[in-house]
């Protein structure tokens, strides 16, 4: 039932299962936040995660690193590289 | 940082990473499950549902100092990412009173910024020297 194809990412195809795709649905037009972009000199937004590290679930604050260096890094998913 | 649960860090780590390095990932592998942090940084594709390959360069005191940002198909280079930390811990060390110019690496010559260096770069400071 499934087929081959380029891998890509999961999205509804716009219908019920066993019936054809709706018209055309419009583009959700929700207004969109306005994203803040970051800044270089501007300090970092804080945020709480939780992670695995060495054999541990932890959760990490990034203000716990203060008066340290960090290199925060984001991926697109496990298995891929970095 | 991915939207990858912790449960998906741990098998990646142990059953992959800890094959390329010894004793495995040391620092924290965190989950953003819905790209929330990724959000807050810019760099979490809506569309494809996964975060782009972003890196921010936070210092002592939490200032962002620098950050790259690309397209999942194309890896960094760590190397550049460790001459860069090295790079602003001499300035902060300095408190600004040494800059690193194109192509610094620890050894290289350091700048002084300042009224006596105005046009007269090109004096101290040689073209080659921006690349390796």
């Amino acid at each position: 039932m499934s087929e081959e194809a380029e891998v890509g990412c999961a999205r509804p195809t716009g219908g019920p299962v066993g019936e054809e795709p709706a018209e055309q649905q419009q583009e959700q037009t929700q207004p969109q936040e306005v994203k803040k972009m970051i800044t270089v000199g501007q300090k970092a937004p804080d945020f709480v995660a939780p992670g695995y590290q060495k054999g541990n679930f932890v959760n990490v604050k990034l203000s716990d690193y203060l008066r340290k260096w960090v290199v925060l890094c984001f991926y697109p998913g496990d298995f891929t590289f970095v | 940082m991915s939207i990858d649960s912790m449960f998906v860090h741990k098998m990646w780590n142990d059953d992959e990473l800890s094959k390329m390095v010894e004793g495995g990932i040391p620092f924290p592998m965190l989950s953003d499950a819905g790209g929330k942090v990724g959000s807050l940084y810019g760099v979490y594709d809506e569309t494809a549902g996964v975060e782009n390959r972003g890196r921010f360069l936070i210092d002592p005191g939490g200032v962002i100092q620098g950050f790259e940002v690309l397209t999942p198909p194309v890896g960094r280079n760590v190397n550049e990412t460790i001459r860069q930390i090295q790079a602003f811990q001499l300035v902060r060390e300095t408190q600004g009173g040494e800059a690193t110019p194109s192509g610094w690496r620890p050894g290289k010559k350091t700048l002084k910024p300042g009224i006596d260096l105005v046009g007269k770069v090109w004096e101290v400071w040689k073209t080659e020297e921006a690349f390796d």
